[in-house]
């Protein structure tokens, strides 16, 4: 519990603060990968502290964002289903999908319900086994590894009535598909701390040596992001690219051994597209062959569902970070979080959320200078 | 005081089998008629737990009330009649408030309270934000079919000894019943008429530019208790509800500064949206000091690890009071002189500029803007 504070510490903050811009002598652009650390960089307002010219560029690491359309649509059509209950966690309700969102599937009568934990819809299987319960999997390695569980239990104690709908995603793969992007700005990661813990830091390695990038471990509390900042700034300017862990109370350098082996068994890496950003090849984690009877996509046959981005939404260009929310042209007009155009404006972790929610201009009449002072 | 329990209720627009007036036993629900209620007026029961015939105006409501309802909630003085006639205490003039609040928690069981503490605080402190003291309420139950005679009790229960903590009887009431699998066990609507003396007014579009900010308490007690015992929540907390009445705060408070601009209690929405809604409604700009609002370790933790924002998170024993900067002092000591007020704290203030908008300052003096809840938190998936 003392970690909210610990990490808050507004003395030790400021200590931070003061050694990036000691070490500073010219512009760099980071990316924090993982929506988690956008929203608390926003929240605490850390990209006002720091020295002009480090910029923080929020990258694609938020789950419900990067979910593709037709993911979302094959939800929709499984969830409507009169024999089905639909398990997934809250924040997939709003999440529109070509026609309406979960919340709206509910609201029409289908059996949708928030859950948890995956097991809470492993439980709620093996108590109604009349029913066709389904469990949204969606996420990086940081859920992936409880929902494998769930699939393995499922499995083990022979249930016929639990399928899942995965849309598993890996973090590593995102660099190899930011770096040679047109108008790529990026010089240096922030990686998701929670995904490491899991994963480990071994995957950076690569990525790092190939594209000659920093790439630090970071947490979420404003004490460890900081710390991943000034770590990154202190490698560019003396021109190295590491994989460094700014997180190691969390992130053993191996990670989860449990967790991994429980994922590796039940998924295996797949290509996958990445909403707004297209498809990027190993990205994901798919039903390995053994585990295939639990695959939903197969059971209601909701595989052949395509779609087709709604126009007008340049979700892809924040989640690259090629564009900044406040100036996207809907932002905060034609696109808010009552009326999103997109993900990035729906999930409280998305990066047009974020800044909608502590940072929008115009509606309230304030201009953003202001509210950054 | 003298009031009337109403064992057959007043209209009844919404339907169900009902005990309305009009109805009587068999009366048709909105949608036309409900083959349930043709049976034979004192269908067979299945002792303790609510039947149909519970709701039938029958026999069986009239045993419902005299058995559970009177013995909780007290019995009126005068015949039970169709309404309750209220006497006026009119020394002082002042003017009549009037509020209406239905409730729907689940579960209804929660650390710290129940529906029934809810339903009574919740239109007690509606009435209060007004500056009113209570003078009465209604109780209006929709029993769900086989819900267990002994939850009625025990809600009804609470109704009564909330209702006595605050200082208000219950005059009036009715019970409907609807068919197994078309309610939550039970809801409770309670509405409350109160007296708001001469000279005292406090309004969401009163706050002006200068005006001090006052929490009574630290926030998001209930929102986080409640949830701890919902289906499906495996986290532990000794956290309870904060649920109580608030008119001897109010009274507190309206003593020390009669012309407070606001009071507002941060229920659903929880404190954000107080702010939202002050700020929208006079046109001015809010200031909180992030550190100065108070927030349990505990609430904190949980908020942290599901995603929810506590000061998005429901509170029922909570007020955010809108005073003038000379009495803020004056209007703080009173506050934490009262017992549902002793943690009381300034967290903020109000200003000219930015109208509308509310603003957090953190301890970083960075700052960002607080929003009202988009509709419902929903936990979010890591």
């Amino acid at each position: 519990m003392r970690y909210l504070t610990e990490f808050r510490d507004p003395r030790a903050l400021r200590a931070l603060v003061e050694d990036i811009r000691a070490t500073v002598t010219r512009p760099w652009a980071i990316m924090e990968v993982c929506g988690g650390q956008t929203h608390a960089i926003l929240r605490y307002g850390l990209d006002q502290m720091l020295p002009e010219g480090v910029e923080l560029i929020h990258g694609p690491g938020c789950p419900v964002c990067v979910t593709p359309l037709e993911t979302i649509d094959r939800a929709l059509a499984i969830a409507s289903l009169p024999q089905v209950t639909f398990c997934s966690f809250g924040d997939m309700l709003r999440v529109p999908g070509s026609d309406g969102d979960l919340a709206r599937v509910r609201a029409a009568g289908g059996d949708v319900r928030v859950v948890y934990s995956p097991l809470d819809a492993v439980e709620l299987a093996r108590r109604t086994p009349d029913r066709q319960v389904v469990f949204f999997a969606i996420g990086f390695e940081t859920t992936a590894p409880a929902n494998a569980m769930a699939v393995h239990l499922a499995r083990a104690t022979g249930l016929r009535n639990f399928t899942v709908l995965v849309s598993h995603m890996r973090v590593p793969p995102v660099v190899d598909a930011v770096m040679p992007a047109p108008g790529c700005r990026v010089q240096g990661f922030l990686a998701a701390g929670h995904v490491c813990s899991v994963m480990g830091t071994g995957e950076y390695h690569g990525p790092a040596r190939r594209h000659r990038v920093p790439i630090v471990v970071t947490g979420f509390e404003p004490l460890d992001l900081l710390e991943g900042i000034r770590r990154t700034v202190r490698q560019l300017e003396a021109g190295r690219h590491e994989v460094e862990n700014a997180y190691p109370r969390a992130v053993p350098d191996h990670g989860n051994p449990a967790a991994r082996a429980m994922l590796e068994e039940v998924f295996g890496t797949t290509d996958r597209t990445w909403r707004g950003i297209g498809p990027i090849r190993d990205s994901g984690w798919g039903l390995s062959a053994a585990y295939r009877e639990f695959d939903a996509e197969a059971r209601f046959d909701v595989a052949g569902i395509r779609a087709d981005e709604p126009a007008g939404c340049r979700a892809g260009e924040v989640l690259q970070g090629r564009l900044s929310p406040p100036d996207c042209p809907a932002f905060a007009t034609a696109c808010t979080p009552r009326t999103p155009l997109g993900a990035t404006m729906v999930s409280g972790e998305g990066a047009c959320a974020a800044h909608f929610r502590y940072r929008r201009t115009g509606t309230a009449g304030r201009s953003r200078d202001a509210v950054n002072r | 005081m003298t009031g009337h329990h109403d064992p057959a209720g007043g209209d009844d627009p919404t339907g169900s089998t009902g005990s309305g007036r009009g109805g009587g036993a068999g009366a048709p629900g909105k949608a036309g008629p409900d083959p349930s209620a043709w049976s034979c007026p004192l269908p067979s029961r299945a002792p303790g737990t609510v039947v149909m015939g519970h709701g039938s105006g029958g026999a069986m409501t009239s045993e419902l009330i005299e058995q559970v309802f009177l013995p909780a909630l007290g019995r009126p003085a005068g015949p039970l009649g169709d309404s309750a006639v209220l006497d006026l205490p009119s020394r002082q003039g002042g003017r009549l408030a009037f509020t209406t609040d239905a409730h729907v928690v689940q579960p209804l069981f929660f650390p710290g309270g129940c529906i029934g503490d809810l339903a009574v605080n919740g239109t007690v402190n509606d009435l209060a934000m007004a500056g009113a003291g209570p003078l009465a309420l209604s109780c209006a139950f929709v029993l769900e079919e086989g819900t267990d005679l002994a939850v009625v009790d025990r809600v009804a229960r609470a109704i009564g000894q909330a209702a006595r903590a605050a200082g208000v009887p219950v005059v009036t009431g009715d019970t409907k019943v609807v068919q197994a699998g078309r309610g939550d066990g039970l809801y409770v609507t309670t509405a409350g008429v109160g007296l708001v003396p001469a000279g005292v007014g406090p309004r969401p579009d009163r706050v002006l530019p200068g005006d001090v900010v006052l929490l009574s308490g630290p926030i998001g007690a209930h929102g986080i208790a409640v949830l701890s015992v919902r289906e499906g929540m495996d986290f532990v907390t000794d956290l309870r509800s904060d649920t109580a009445p608030l008119a001897g705060l109010v009274r507190a408070v309206l003593r020390a500064d009669p012309d407070v601009h606001a009071l507002r209690d941060p229920t659903r929405g929880g404190f954000a949206a107080v702010l939202n809604e002050i700020a929208a409604a006079s046109g001015v700009g809010v200031e909180i000091e992030d550190t100065a609002v108070p927030v349990p370790e505990q609430v904190g933790a949980v908020c942290s690890f599901l995603g929810l924002d506590p000061w998005c998170v429901a509170n029922e024993g909570r007020l955010v009071a809108f005073v003038r900067e000379d009495r803020a002092r004056g209007v703080l000591a009173a506050m934490r002189a009262h017992p549902a007020g002793s943690g009381a704290v300034a967290v903020g203030r109000c200003t000219g500029q930015d109208p509308g908008l509310v603003v957090a300052r953190s301890a970083y003096g960075s700052t960002r803007i607080v929003d009202l809840p988009a509709g419902e938190q929903l936990p979010r998936i890591c």
